[in-house]
């Protein structure tokens, strides 16, 4: 083992690299482009072997890595935003192949506007693709996630490809300081893929991705990849295990921090759970008992383990890094529906912030928590929040000034 | 060319790559297409298909194909054929999968695919050299979803989507000459009212490596609106009046291989349909029939 800096990127590009991937179907989008460089350089000098094929489109792209996984290779690729987008109508085909490959998405946020800066309404849009979703917090997350991927995807079980998503910038540009496992030690833990029954052979010919006729076959092929999906929660327990017994580095299904006693807790995904983490040692110093709840498994969805985590506290600040025009957060929602009708489950709060790169502020965190704790006295929760000051809507009216428009307008 | 080629329609291969009783309609020509070209190449094939009538082929659990199958979508069969051909090869050179187990990866899709929503990925393919065949059975518009009009639709043919008493204004794409362009290892038309012509290209194909093109004009009862049991002679008909060239690029050359002579008028093909009746029915349009047989008259004149 050996501890180096690398951003984001580069910490996927080393998971991909100690997994020994065998073919990389690639398509360039901002962030996610040190990545495939990255794997490119060393296909190029043989640090790595393997094999790259450049895609016109993400479209192709997880067309060829689906096809590749299912005639019997391991498949990596990478994408973010508009990509993802893209290549979303395979990205819901491809799981019914039982094909598993690794997919990195390097979250940014999505047009319209423009802007190359992170939130999660690209991977959640993929939220119910049938892909699992892991997702990480830290660069050592990224790399040691990926080979979780592989072994959680490959597992008899499961057989599904899997999203590890990792935030732009924040991550994706970040150095941090990561132990590289061994290779040996890797390989140790993740043995070559095994195909098994897939692959395209003379000897064996195989038809897959057919068409049923009725909704009774269909469902019963959507059923089995939702069952896998549970199957997944158990299986990726033994993972983790397995991966701290040989590692020593803890990468549970949900990351509780400071929750024993808490009373009010932080909810979220991502980066942005470092600064809630801060805030709530802010809070305790302040003598404020408040904690933080960050599932990194978001599909398969970890609901038996976060109501057993939240049973009992007060109030839940839900901070929602994406939006479901119409409805809200989409964190907030899938947690109301996992806590609705089990006894003792806390009031949820929601906010939704941190939208394209939009700063989450101390002040702002402190004002959730205080808001918890006035609902968990009073017993009502507050309407929906979409964090914006004051200050900002002043510099926004400046803008459409210059912009000639009218303070109000909605462009 | 010094490769094996067949002389007589009886050298053509007895037994059937492909098994009867499908869901295609009767007398689909694009069906009578993918016989005749998989009856040539075997059953040693991955078939990489792309959303239309074909994709009805392999219903669960059943599939006519004696080699494998993979449906991709409307848009990406040609980079499914890069994934399984690159991981054919991956799986070849490490030593995991024997000669014996490899796969002519062929893509299977419609007109609307070949010549429009896949275009982009079958353009990225070629350029990348991918080793692969391309058989598109070309129906001439959206047959799966009620032949609305696609960029290979005639000009002059009524479709649903091209409903006017002038039919579809717009052209033909040639797809041949696009794939041309791309400089591909090979590239040739047939028709399945022709099988010896047909048999001897695909052939030809199997005997080369990268990026070959076998488009079927594909007879469509159904689309075309005509009874099924005329689809033979409307094939050869497509051929006598030169309404559709056979033809082959190879070696940077392409060479007609069949210059129909005489030429039949196009009419004779036409009124064979009903996608073509207002041209005759209640009147006569003889300006827009005459604008049809120009563009044919003009074309195999540059063919000279
Ligand atoms: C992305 C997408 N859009 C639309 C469709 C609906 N669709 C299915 S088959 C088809 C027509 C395909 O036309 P063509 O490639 O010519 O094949 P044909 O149906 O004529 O066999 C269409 C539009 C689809 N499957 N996927
Ligand atoms: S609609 Fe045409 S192409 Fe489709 S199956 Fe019927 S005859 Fe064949
Ligand atoms: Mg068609």
């Amino acid at each position: 083992m050996s501890r180096v800096l690398l951003n984001g990127n580069a910490a996927a590009a080393w998971g991909a690299r100690l997994a020994r991937v065998d073919y990389v179907p690639a398509f360039p989008i901002t962030p996610q482009t040190g990545i495939i460089e990255t794997l490119a350089a060393w296909f190029a000098s043989g640090d790595a072997e393997g094999r790259m094929t450049t895609c016109e489109s993400e479209h192709s792209m997880v067309t060829a890595a689906a096809a590749a996984a299912a005639t019997g290779v391991r498949v990596f690729t990478a994408t973010s935003s508009q990509g993802l987008l893209y290549a979303m109508e395979m990205v819901f085909a491809v799981p019914g192949w039982r094909a598993p490959f690794v997919l990195v998405n390097v979250s940014r946020a999505l047009a319209t506007p423009i802007t190359l800066e992170p939130d999660h309404s690209d991977v959640l849009a993929a939220r119910d693709s049938g892909f699992l979703q892991i997702h990480c917090a830290s660069c050592q997350e990224v790399l040691d996630s990926v080979l979780l991927a592989y072994r959680l995807g490959e597992d008899p079980r499961v057989r599904l490809p899997v999203i590890v998503n990792q935030d732009g910038f924040h991550l994706s540009f970040t150095r941090e300081p990561v132990d590289l496992p061994d290779a040996a030690a890797v390989d140790a833990f993740l043995p070559p893929f095994d195909a098994q029954q897939a692959g395209f052979r003379a000897s064996r010919p195989v038809s897959q991705a057919v068409a049923v006729l009725g909704g009774s076959p269909y469902s019963y092929f959507r059923y089995q990849v939702h069952l896998a999906q549970n199957a997944a929660l158990a299986a990726y327990d033994e993972i983790a295990a397995d991966f701290a017994a040989r590692f020593a580095r803890q990468h549970p299904a949900v990351e509780a921090y400071r929750c024993d006693d808490a009373e009010i807790v932080y909810f979220l995904i991502g980066s942005l759970s470092a600064r809630a983490r801060l805030a709530a040692d802010r809070l305790r110093a302040s003598g404020l008992r408040v904690g933080v709840v960050r599932p990194r498994l978001l599909r398969p969805y970890p609901a038996a383990a976060l109501r057993a985590l939240l049973a009992g506290k007060r109030a839940v600040a839900v901070v929602d890094q994406n939006l479901s025009m119409g409805s809200g957060g989409i964190l907030h929602g899938e947690l109301g529906g996992a806590l609705h009708g089990h006894a003792d489950m806390p009031l949820l709060l929601s906010f939704v912030g941190g939208l394209g790169g939009r700063e989450v502020s101390d002040g702002e965190f402190a004002a959730m928590a205080r808001e918890a704790f006035a609902a968990a006295r009073s017993g009502e929760v507050p309407e929906a929040r979409l964090l914006y000051t004051a200050g900002e809507l002043r510099e926004l009216r400046k803008l459409q000034a210059v912009a000639g428009l009218a303070p109000g307008s909605p462009r | 060319m010094s490769e094996a080629r067949y002389r007589s329609l009886r050298e053509l291969p007895g037994v059937h790559a492909l098994a009867a009783g499908t869901a295609m309609c009767a007398g689909c020509g694009g069906l009578e297409a993918l016989h005749e070209v998989l009856d040539v190449l075997g059953t040693r094939t991955v078939v990489i298909n792309a959303a239309g009538c074909m994709t009805l082929l392999a219903s669960y659990p059943f599939t006519p194909f004696h080699g494998s199958w993979l449906y991709t979508s409307m848009a990406s069969a040609p980079a499914g054929a890069q994934g399984v051909r690159d991981a054919l090869d991956l799986l070849r050179s490490r030593g995991r999968i024997g000669a014996d187990d490899d796969l002519t990866a062929v893509v299977l899709s419609g007109d609307g695919s070949a010549y429009g929503m896949g275009l982009s990925a079958t353009s990225a393919a070629i350029e990348r050299g991918l080793d692969f065949i391309y058989l598109c059975y070309d129906n001439e518009g959206y047959g799966n979803t009620g032949q609305q009009t696609s960029a290979a639709t005639p000009h002059g043919a009524r479709t649903p989507t091209s409903p006017g008493p002038a039919g579809h204004a717009g052209e033909k794409k040639d797809l041949f000459d696009v794939w041309v362009a791309h400089r591909p290892r090979y590239a040739a038309t047939v028709i399945g009212a022709e099988p010896l012509d047909l048999a001897r290209k695909v052939q030809r194909a199997a005997s080369l490596a990268g990026p070959r093109l076998i488009l079927a004009l594909a007879p469509c009862p159904t689309g075309w609106d005509y009874d099924p049991m005329h689809g033979v002679d409307i094939g050869r008909l497509a051929v006598r009046t030169g309404i559709w060239p056979l033809k082959e690029y190879v070696d940077g050359a392409v060479v007609h291989t069949h210059v129909p002579h005489p030429r039949l008028p196009v009419e004779a093909y036409l009124s064979t349909q009903g996608r073509f009746r207002h041209l005759f029915e209640p009147l006569r349009n003889d300006a827009l029939i005459g604008e049809i047989q120009q563009r044919v008259d003009r074309y195999w004149q540059n063919v000279g």
